[in-house]
């Protein structure tokens, strides 16, 4: 319907609406998290809020900041049949628990030839802009993608945040769930309800003939404005939103690369040994007779997240170099 | 002294067919490695038998146990099948992990053996969460975590321990304290005097008791399976026992004092269960020894099972790495 299409809603109130519509479809579906339940004030960022009020603190509960702890019960949980939804405060926290993430969720049922399997949801925030420095703004999404076994979600717009969030609880493998701080009480076109994301599957956000930028997260938005801003200067820019990173949907990506013979890959997280690496390599492999120039990147600086605002403002793949990188492509 | 205080005959014999078979399993496995049939580092649980023997008479077919790379006594005494178990140890398509996990990562769930980690300490987190899963179900499932007195230290089993007593966990954790971590003494790697002393920390039953007599063991064991099931919360219960083999098959115990190595091995708790229960009339030499006599059967014949069977497909390789196999 247009009038619910149009309805506006932020990311923070697409993932509330995930859950709680999880959480009353299916009594596996669990949450724990730092804070989380309603006492405790329904989560630092609120995603979780009316959640223990209205299931129950057995089935939505706060934890002790102990990542271990909470990922190790998840993870437990999982094998024993419920889909847990574990919140990470922040990315960089999953550090804490990677043993848990890498040595466990994600490969136990490959240890166990099948046997077991962890329906794990893990969602974490990060994004630098709030100057927080060098230890609560990674982009750590590459650590993740490169270990098999676990799937990497990344959504830009509050309608995918909503289902592909749904798509992970209900999925059979752990996810990673990133959400962006910076996104978050950006309002967007409100999701429909039921209406699930696949994970795996690319969207062309805008189509253009001459050059492909593939992007996620918060570094999509900055993408869009640049290709806005080209296509006065009559550059016409193809923007592929990932939406999953692992498994990446190369068809997409290749298929549109095909057409334009150019392509850049522009995120937040540093460009070296990136996810950008991957989808470069790749395109090289496929591509490489009929790529008109060398496939960009475009990432953050390589430095840990910096404080000071003009520092933090310039880490970032600024607009002005995702341009350089995309005029780049075309001399 | 009454039968609430001893476990009956049954559970008598069940416990020492328990360890003898561990203790079976364990040599014919060293004879396998060094005949080249098992390429694997392996970590023999000998002298910490009976243990697991004590633990699972007090447990039910659906309760689950977690246990480590240093595991076999505690899959044997849950009652993994052996053909599987042995089929695994060599990487054979019929393992319990299609010969994909290995021997520190042996797991059977129909057995209720879910979680076997290579990661010391690892276990515990994930104990806990399948315990929520039972108490969430009220399912009165029990989970047992057995883990090393090393694996007290890493930061995993504060963690644990803190969150599985806040929440009332159905859980016992289990510390197999053979007084070393890999090389490294008891108190040359751990602050407290005992482990158990630990648990006053998390507001938690502690009980420390000698692993390798068997009625304290089964006690304790029966006590912390009961609190953990009538809902009364987790326990830690350390089991003082000794590692006869070192910490890796092939290490020298160098680091292990011969006055010390000795008088361990004096206190050998095998031996000393066997003339205890022929002493006290639970049984003759010969029904111990048709007990052993069983089981060595079932070892040889588990054995050439996991011979005669091949090696996975090589198309394995890359399956069961996720549900749908997704592309990458």
């Amino acid at each position: 319907m247009s009038t619910s299409a149009q309805k506006k809603m932020n990311m923070v109130q697409a993932i509330a609406m995930a859950l709680d519509e999880a959480m009353a479809l299916d009594p596996t579906v669990l949450a724990l998290g730092e804070d989380i339940a309603d006492a405790q004030g329904g989560g630092v960022f609120k995603c979780t809020a009316g959640l223990s009020t209205k299931y129950g603190t057995e089935r939505v509960r706060s934890t002790p900041i102990a990542e271990q702890a909470i990922v190790g019960a998840a993870v437990g949980a999982a094998l024993a049949g419920m889909r847990p939804v574990a919140e990470i405060m922040l990315m960089n926290f999953m550090t804490v628990a990677m043993d848990q993430v890498v040595n466990h969720a994600a490969k136990l049922r490959y240890m166990t030839g099948g046997q077991t399997h962890v329906p794990l949801t893990i969602r974490t925030t990060t994004g630098a802009g709030f100057g927080t420095g060098g230890q609560h703004a990674d982009y750590l999404e590459a650590w993740f993608a490169h270990t098999a076994g676990i799937k990497v979600v990344a959504p830009s717009t509050p309608a995918d945040a909503y289902g592909l969030l749904l798509s992970c609880i209900f999925d059979d493998d752990p996810c990673i769930f990133i959400e962006n701080l910076p996104l978050y009480f950006v309002p967007g076109v409100a999701p429909l309800a039921g209406e699930r994301v696949p994970l795996g599957k690319a969207r062309v956000v805008c189509e253009g003939a001459d050059v492909t930028v593939v992007s996620y997260s918060r570094t999509l938005h900055d993408v869009l404005e640049v290709a806005r801003e080209l296509e006065a200067q009559n550059v016409s820019v193809e923007v592929i939103d990932l939406r999953t990173i692992a498994p990446l949907d190369m068809d997409t990506i290749s298929a549109s690369v095909a057409r334009t013979g150019r392509a850049v890959v522009a995120h937040e997280a540093q460009v070296d040994f990136g996810v950008g690496a991957e989808i470069v390599a790749r395109l090289h492999r496929e591509h490489f007779g009929r790529l008109k120039a060398p496939v960009g990147r475009v990432g953050a600086a390589r430095s840990p997240v910096p404080y000071s605002k003009p520092l933090e403002a310039a880490f970032v793949p600024t607009r002005a170099r995702i341009a350089a990188a995309i005029l780049d492509t075309l001399n | 002294m009454s039968e609430l205080e001893n476990p009956g005959r049954p559970a008598l014999l069940e416990m020492y067919r328990i360890a003898t078979l561990i203790k079976q399993a364990d040599d014919r496995f060293i004879a396998l490695i060094k005949a080249g049939l098992i390429a694997s580092p392996y970590y023999s649980p000998r002298g910490q038998e009976l243990i697991p023997a004590a633990v699972s008479v007090n447990l039910r077919a659906s309760d689950y146990v977690v246990t480590m790379y240093r595991g076999i006594h505690d899959q044997i005494g849950k009652g993994i099948p052996l053909r599987p178990f042995v089929a695994e140890f060599m990487g054979r398509a019929t393992g319990t992990c299609k010969g994909k996990g290995g021997p520190m990562h042996i797991t059977h769930v129909a057995s209720g053996l879910p979680v076997t980690t290579g990661i010391v300490g690892a276990g515990l987190p994930i104990a806990n969460g399948l315990a929520w899963a039972a108490q969430l179900k009220k399912t009165g499932q029990v989970t047992v975590c057995n883990f090393g007195d090393g694996a007290t230290n890493i930061g995993a089993f504060h963690e644990a321990l803190n969150l599985a007593s806040l929440w009332k966990l159905p859980v016992v954790f289990v510390c197999q304290n053979n007084g070393y971590a890999e090389h490294t003494r008891y108190d040359l790697g751990t602050s407290s005097a005992t482990i158990a002393d630990r648990a006053v920390a998390y507001g938690m039953t502690g009980v420390t008791v000698d692993g390798n007599d068997a009625i304290e063991l089964w006690r304790a064991a029966r006590d912390a399976v009961g609190r953990a099931r009538a809902g009364e919360g987790p326990t830690l219960l350390e089991a003082k026992t000794f590692r006869f083999r070192g910490h890796l098959l092939g290490d020298d115990s160098h680091y292990i004092p011969k006055a010390e190595m000795a008088a361990a091995m004096a206190e050998d708790p095998l031996p000393r269960y066997r003339a205890w229960l022929v002493v006290q009339g639970h049984a003759s030499e010969a029904a111990l020894d048709d007990i052993e006599a069983t089981n060595a059967a079932a070892i040889e014949d588990a054995v050439e099972f996991a011979l005669a069977s091949p090696f996975p497909d090589e198309s394995e390789l890359t399956t069961d790495v996720y549900a749908m196999e997704a592309r990458a």
